[in-house]
């Protein structure tokens, strides 16, 4: 491949790419984003393979491999273009036949499309299904439509043509007044207008300047970053190219969690051919500026996400934050001024250049500007990643989008914004989303993990999890972090045990100030958000805990207890075999017993009981 | 169970590393790639290995201590042959996911960071592996296994035992 030197040469190639390609050319695309991977997608790839090549399709079909479709509850998801057929939890047995009648006749199979819960009918196409409807899918949309190891592919969308323009002729202080008119703010947690960032970037003195894309997408709960990277790495380079640019770096780095290896992988496959074309080197396409990006792998630390931490890192230190003034962008890698920018964020960059501020800034409210992309997952009916307008309602995603929550159950709380945001309950389904709103409601955006829960997840032990997460993750350099969290934790486990006392709940308010306000980095700031978003909303719950030795949701294990249900139990034997400590008697066919003195209520008995005889109280 | 290697696997490995080394010797803070990539040739990090990247490196084995137990990731005993890691984000922690732990505990005998005596097994617990939309799930070697049930344990360990 001959570098491209010039934004004229690029449309010329996009054009033979697109002259050689046949929108009407039948292509079977194959999800292979990590959801689909987990039910074993890649032997329906070869299923398809083998089958497109038995039956002598192979000069008339392609087969494209693509990232993470979003719909990750119904994988392994195929589309079939271009109709726009789409088939959903595609098993290599059913392959034969779907070449067959749907390739060859054109017949669709009625038991692998998916049926709309609600009205009960099947749904053709992949934009019919109501999962997508309400969506906007303006940067994760593409992932279904490009192989992400395959550039060419994401130059005939139009890839690379917003770096040619700006490298064309458009000045730096153009791109920052862009970026700020359309109003994008950091998709990655605070939401700090990227503009704003851009210009201090640019002013800031150093001979040296860089740029660093924060993929450590740490959240538990969030997986939106992981997917932009397997599925459409270039976007993320584009964005991060014409970054640099902006302010001055020769040199970028990816920081990526070491947990995502197909991430790494692509986002690899993508650099390399990114130098061959000259989007990235020496004089990228003719305009002088040189830039190459180097990718490294986190080695597991939560904290890392935090800017001056992740800089530690990439330093190969420990990975401890300090504490800011000096900003990174005047004080970051190896001292000089480095911008650090989240995946989703950059990857909105490009899309800005394109379409322009003004289109851009019409989506969404007043102060969050764009789409969001959220991870939509817990107790939902429909989970896996979705991107909506800002200012769209919660009712909207949990329930029009989500389907709403399974098996009957009652919504109770979405938790939003990982170990530093919170729970949101009922009463604020009808809330417009932005990163303001949120806040205002005890929460925070933070990187748009939304975890739903029901009447089935208690409050106090998603309190006592998220605090000994943070815990575990505290890097220990300050004492309110490390000590404070661990004092939480401990009040918060003897409530999930039955031995909370009546100032507990006066104890963590006043230990969550203290940690709040003394805390040098985020994860400390925010360390106390779960506590104090449960407690303003599920007070009740503390209080069962405490003063009525009771778990309302019937999880924390000391409160329960396992009993079965003469009437339904069939007496079939199974929980009696599973039982690991012996703790079930009874005969076939006769009800069966709990001994409470053995149980240990490892739940084995409730989930592999069929008939639903296992009563937890 | 043997806790280190011998001096002839030390020197076994030497060569390997050196390529490792050689490759970041330009790079400033390239620490912890060698230290990943170690790893990755070793199955672990044994201490005679780190006083050779150390002496090597010139960075003292006391710095390259406290990285190694500062990330997770780094493992200074050996490690089974399969590598059980259970995600015990949200997603997974309100499906469940804790008695699924229990479960893979019992089955193997041992806690999260723990390895079975017959070095079969290695169980680890993740904060998030970042396929929420499946969980509860666990990843044995790279393959995940989602939508996890505690009945499903014994039949998947088993798979890997007869390997």
């Amino acid at each position: 491949m001959k570098k491209i030197k010039t934004a004229n040469q690029l449309e010329d190639i996009r054009k033979s790419i697109l002259e050689k390609r046949d929108a009407n050319r039948p292509c079977i695309t194959i999800c292979g984003g990590t959801g689909c991977h987990a039910y074993a997608c890649e032997e329906v790839i070869a299923a398809f393979k083998e089958e497109i090549e038995k039956q002598g399709l192979k000069t008339k079909v392609d087969i494209r491999i693509t990232g993470c479709h979003g719909f990750c509850e119904r994988g392994p998801l195929v589309v079939f273009h271009p109709e726009g057929i789409f088939y959903q939890q595609v098993k290599p047995e059913d392959v034969p036949e779907i070449v067959s009648e749907t390739i060859i006749q054109n017949r669709i199979i009625d038991r692998l499309l998916y049926v709309d819960p609600r009205t009960n009918k099947k749904i053709k196409h992949e934009n019919e299904i109501p999962f997508y409807k309400k969506q906007k899918r303006l940067i994760f949309g593409n992932n279904g439509k490009i192989d992400p190891t395959d550039i060419t592919d994401y130059i005939a969308i139009d890839g690379y043509s917003s770096l040619a323009k700006v490298l064309s002729g458009i000045s730096s202080k153009e791109v920052i007044e862009e970026i700020s008119k359309a109003g994008l703010r950091g998709r990655g947690g605070a939401g700090f207008p990227t503009g704003r960032k851009w210009k201090l970037g640019r002013e800031a003195v150093g001979e040296t300047k860089y740029i660093i894309c924060n993929a450590d997408e740490g959240d538990p709960g969030a997986y939106m970053d992981r997917s932009l990277l397997e599925g459409n790495p270039h976007s993320v380079l584009e964005g991060m190219i014409i970054g640099a640019w902006v302010i001055g770096a020769n040199k970028g780095y990816i920081y990526v969690r070491n947990e995502y290896p197909l991430a790494v992988k692509n986002v690899g496959v993508a650099l390399k051919q990114a130098e061959g074309y000259g989007f990235l080197g020496k004089n990228i396409l003719g305009s002088g500026f040189n830039f190459t990006i180097e990718i490294n792998r986190g080695a597991g630390a939560f904290v890392c996400g935090e800017e001056t931490a992740l800089i530690a890192s990439i330093e190969g230190r420990r990975g401890m934050p300090v504490l800011r003034p000096p900003y990174p962008v005047n004080h970051g890698l190896w001292r000089w001024p480095t911008v650090i920018n989240n995946v989703e964020t950059l990857a909105n960059v490009p899309l800005i250049i394109a379409r322009g501020a003004s289109w851009y800034s019409k989506i969404g409210t007043k102060k969050s500007k764009g789409t969001k992309i959220f991870s939509l997952v817990g107790k939902v009916k429909n989970t896996g990643l979705v991107e909506v307008p800002m200012g769209i309602t919660l009712r909207e995603i949990v329930y029009d989008i989500g389907g709403g929550v399974p098996k009957g159950r009652k919504f109770k709380a979405v938790q939003i914004g990982g170990p530093s945001g919170g729970c949101i309950p009922e009463r604020y389904l009808d809330l417009p989303i932005d990163y303001d709103s949120l806040v205002g409601a005890g929460a925070i955006m933070g990187s748009g993990g939304m975890v739903v829960m029901d009447d089935d997840t208690c409050m106090v032990d998603i309190a006592r999890f998220f605090l000994e997460f943070v815990q575990d993750e505290s890097c220990g350099k300050c004492v309110p972090c490390r000590i404070g969290t661990k004092r939480m934790v401990e009040i918060l486990t003897r409530i999930t045990q039955g031995e909370g006392e009546a100032e507990d709940i006066e104890h963590l308010k006043e230990l969550a100030r203290m940690v709040k306000n003394a805390s040098l980095c985020g994860l400390g700031q925010t360390a106390p958000n779960p506590i104090l978003s449960t407690l303003r909303y599920f007070r009740d719950e503390y209080e069962a805990h405490i003063r009525d030795k009771k778990c309302p949701a019937r999880v924390c294990k000391d409160l329960i207890t396992y009993s079965i249900d003469k009437e339904k139990c069939k007496g079939c034997l199974v929980c009696k075999k599973l039982c690991p400590e012996q703790a079930i008697e009874g005969k076939r066919k006769e009800p069966h017993g709990i001994d409470q003195a053995k149980c240990i209520k490892c739940g084995l008995c409730l989930d592999n009981c069929k008939f639903e005889a296992v009563i937890v109280s | 169970m043997p806790n280190e290697l011998s001096e002839a696997e030390v020197k076994l490995n030497e060569a390997k590393i050196d390529k490792i080394l050689e490759k970041y010797e330009r790079e400033a803070g390239g620490l912890i790639p060698i230290l990943q990539e170690v790893q990755e040739t070793c199955g672990y990090l044994p201490e005679g290995i780190l006083t050779y990247v150390s002496e090597r490196s010139k960075v003292p084995l006391s710095r390259i201590y406290g990285i190694v137990t500062f990330y997770a990731q780094f493992s200074l005993v050996p490690r089974g042959r399969n590598t059980i890691k259970i995600c015990l984000g949200t997603a997974c922690h309100v499906r469940g996911a804790v008695r699924i732990l229990e479960k893979i505990e019992r089955s193997l005998g041992i806690k999260p960071g723990q390895t079975t005596k017959d070095l079969m097994f290695t169980l680890e617990t993740v904060n998030c592996l970042g396929a929420c939309a499946l969980g509860p799930l666990i990843v044995v070697d790279g393959k995940y296994f989602g939508k996890m049930t505690s009945a499903k344990v014994d039949k998947i360990l088993r798979t890997y035992k007869k390997e």
